[in-house]
């Protein structure tokens, strides 16, 4: 689950953290209340959407910056104006773009030197890791890549947690001294607490800065959490926003269904996250372009496979739709019978081929021939996925 | 032979009173598998009935494996209790610990795998469907059945399977049993990123066993598990292999259902994984319908006889 730049660095504040001074707004008015709170002198001003090259981002009315310094807060109020309630185009998000519903108003902090600091799981080692450069405010993989040098991984032995040692490692290799090391220092240890503490799946602070009086700040915050942790941790799924999130994606998750959007016109209707996947993967291999990853799970019930076809329906791009069920444990005949149940409630127009495979699947095709559907049995994957390539060309 | 488990291997079931456990160990019972305790923590000195099948429940996993001498526990406790679940089998000494429970905290996983450390006791899982040794049976009846795969696709012989994903596994054991040629063990290693058994461990168990000619590996997005199974191939293994990667038309930093199944980098995505697949010498399935058919063409090519 992702959240906002002001709800990671409330929690930053929550933990220790220092940030920059900053409030939040979502409305014309809220600009005045908001900035009022914030003393007078240089302002940052920036769009709080769930994606990330922002400062790069172009508004659909063309406006440029989605992440804005203004030399007074008079001119902060004026830059908001342009923000506020547009749609903010990014690398991230697609040609869409994201409407803009909250403005967050900062202390634009003098900077010393960029840094970059994320805490994220290692998968190699099932332990958190600690990644740091000292090439901040540019994108990580870029210096992975290019001066991998100028890049420390730390990896924390989670029996212990992070030891003093480690953070003193990390300090001498960015290069702190002084008060700038003992600032940092702080800095790291109580943003690993963070992380441990409510179940983050990462962090990503870029930059973290240095200002001339010595203070460590992070400057932009990024933060997701482990979606299967969230049970314990209502006060992070209380920051969920669903404006940040596919429509068809929030109606998915209600019936226990694993729904992803995409771009292509043939949709798809599996059970099991890895056969959804190859699913996608075949529609392509013979030509299609898949609509969506729908993983109805283990079950497939009646109840599921209705939702599942409302919302494959509800994306305008859908022109075929491919069931593909290998049903283990479940009777193939209970889920034809869904199947057949659904069409009819929908009202399916579009053309619809069905690959059965496994327990009493005889009994389950005989229901599908039976029902008097304009359906296409499939025989294999390939054979199903074919038919429906060449359905909707 | 087979690998990790044979039809002897006594299991205990934890969560054996709750609907999904219970139905699968009905079902287990049912394929001929040794489930010989069930585990619900204040329900021991029950049983758990099933035709004729009286199966003891008890408060404990020491009690259980104490009780009836089982070496191999199945997890089907929900996410907030199930690394405890996991723990208590590692505390009893139990070889292998196999947790079909999907959605647990990725750091009780983290805390988990580091207390495992340097223990007897072996993980597959969590987010699994476990794993099958086929019998000699109807439709391979006799066997050992841990988990919730379909018992009946199976059939013995000498193809080993290791996959993330359940049902495609499934899917590569139904294609090899309707061409014939049946199995040693078919293991799913989950789809988490913090797993117990990686694609590796399964690997190296497989080719040192003398019954299994051949392995299908099946992988998907995200990670480097596939990658690292690859290479230890090429290195050290001369069995015909042939694999398949899921995900090459997922999006970048989507997770697709499985909480492992997310694109990091330029390494972790299938098209990666695919080059690197044939630069080991693996035999890439074109699609997953062609997962047997392309073990059947590494086994042509290096001379074995799978059936």
């Amino acid at each position: 689950m992702n959240i906002h730049e002001y709800q990671a660095k409330a929690i930053f504040e929550k933990f220790g953290v220092p940030v920059p001074q900053g409030a939040v707004a979502t409305t014309p008015a809220g600009f005045i209340t908001a900035l009022a709170q914030l003393p007078e002198g240089p302002t940052m001003v920036k769009s709080q959407i769930h994606a990330g090259g922002r400062g790069k981002g172009t508004f659909t009315n063309g406006f440029k910056g989605g992440v804005k310094f203004c030399k007074t807060k008079a001119e902060a109020q004026a830059m908001a104006a342009n923000m506020l309630g547009n749609t903010l185009v990014t690398i991230q998000t697609g040609p869409a773009g994201r409407k803009v519903q909250t403005i967050y108003f900062t202390i634009a902090s003098e900077i010393k030197k960029e840094y970059y600091l994320a805490i994220l799981l290692d998968r190699n080692s099932s332990r958190p890791v600690i990644v740091a450069s000292t090439k901040g405010g540019v994108e990580i993989e870029k210096v992975a890549h290019e001066t991998p040098e100028k890049l420390f991984k730390i990896l924390i032995d989670p029996a212990y947690g992070l030891a003093d040692f480690q953070v003193r490692e990390l300090i001498f290799k960015l290069g702190f001294t002084g008060i700038e090391a003992k600032n940092a220092a702080k800095l790291i240890r109580n943003l690993y607490t963070a992380f441990w503490e409510t179940d983050a799946a990462m962090i990503e602070v870029n930059p973290l800065i240095t200002t001339p009086t010595g203070d460590v700040l992070a400057l932009d915050a990024k933060v997701s959490f482990d979606a299967n942790a969230l049970y314990r941790h209502p006060e992070i799924v209380a920051l969920r926003d669903l404006n940040e999130e596919d429509s068809k994606e929030i109606e998915a998750s209600k019936y226990s269904l694993s729904y992803i959007a995409l771009d292509g016109n043939i949709a798809c209707l599996v059970n099991g996250a890895g056969l959804a996947m190859s699913t996608m993967d075949i529609i392509q291999h013979f030509g299609g372009t898949p609509a969506n990853f729908l993983d109805v799970g283990g079950g497939a019930s009646k109840d599921q496979v209705i939702a599942a076809f409302k919302i494959i329906l509800g994306d305008k791009n859908v022109k075929g739709i491919l069931v593909n069920i290998f049903g283990g444990i479940m009777d193939c005949n209970v889920i034809a019978t869904g199947i057949v149940a659904a069409v009819k409630e929908v009202g399916l127009k579009l053309p619809l081929v069905v690959r059965l495979e496994g327990n009493n699947v005889a009994a389950g095709k005989a229901t599908l021939a039976a029902s008097g559907l304009a359906l296409v049995s499939g025989d294999t994957m390939a054979d199903a996925a074919q038919k429906i390539v060449k359905l909707v060309a | 032979m087979s690998i990790l488990i044979t039809p002897q291997t006594k299991i205990i079931v934890q969560g054996i009173t709750g609907d999904f456990g219970g139905r699968h160990a009905k079902l287990s019972l049912d394929y001929g598998t040794q489930v010989v305790a069930g585990v619900t923590p204040g329900k021991g000195g029950q049983f758990f009935e099933h035709g004729t099948h009286k199966v003891p429940i008890f408060n404990s996993v020491a009690d259980a494996a104490q009780a009836t001498s089982a070496s191999v526990s199945v997890i089907f406790v929900p996410p907030p209790y199930a690394a405890d679940a996991i723990l208590e089998c590692v505390a009893a000494g139990l070889d292998l610990a196999v947790a079909i429970t999907e959605g647990i905290p990725i750091k009780d996983m983290i805390r988990v795998k580091r207390a495992m450390q340097g223990t007897k006791t072996r993980l597959l899982g969590p987010n699994c469907p476990g794993l099958v040794t086929p019998g000699t049976g109807k439709d391979s009846s006799g066997g050992c059945r841990i988990g919730i795969a379909p018992g009946y696709i199976h059939k013995q012989g000498h193809v080993g399977v290791v996959s993330r994903s359940g049902t495609l596994t499934y899917e590569a054991v139904f294609q090899l049993t309707s061409k014939n040629i049946g199995q040693t063990t078919c293991v799913g290693i989950g789809g988490d990123p913090v797993n117990g058994t990686n694609h590796l461990d399964v690997i190296k168990l497989f080719n040192a066993d003398p019954e299994t000619h051949g392995i299908i590996l099946i992988g998907e997005i995200g990670g480097n598990a596939e990658v690292e199974a690859a290479r230890w191939i090429k290195a050290n293994c001369t069995k015909p292999v042939a694999g398949f990667i899921a995900g090459a038309t997922a999006p970048a930093g989507r997770r697709m259902g499985h909480a492992g199944a997310i694109v990091g980098g330029a390494e972790d995505t299938a098209a990666a994984k695919i080059a690197v697949f044939k630069e080991c010498g693996i035999e890439v399935a074109v699609t997953p319908s062609d997962m047997a058919d392309a073990l059947l063409r590494s086994a042509k090519a290096k001379g074995v006889t799978l059936t």
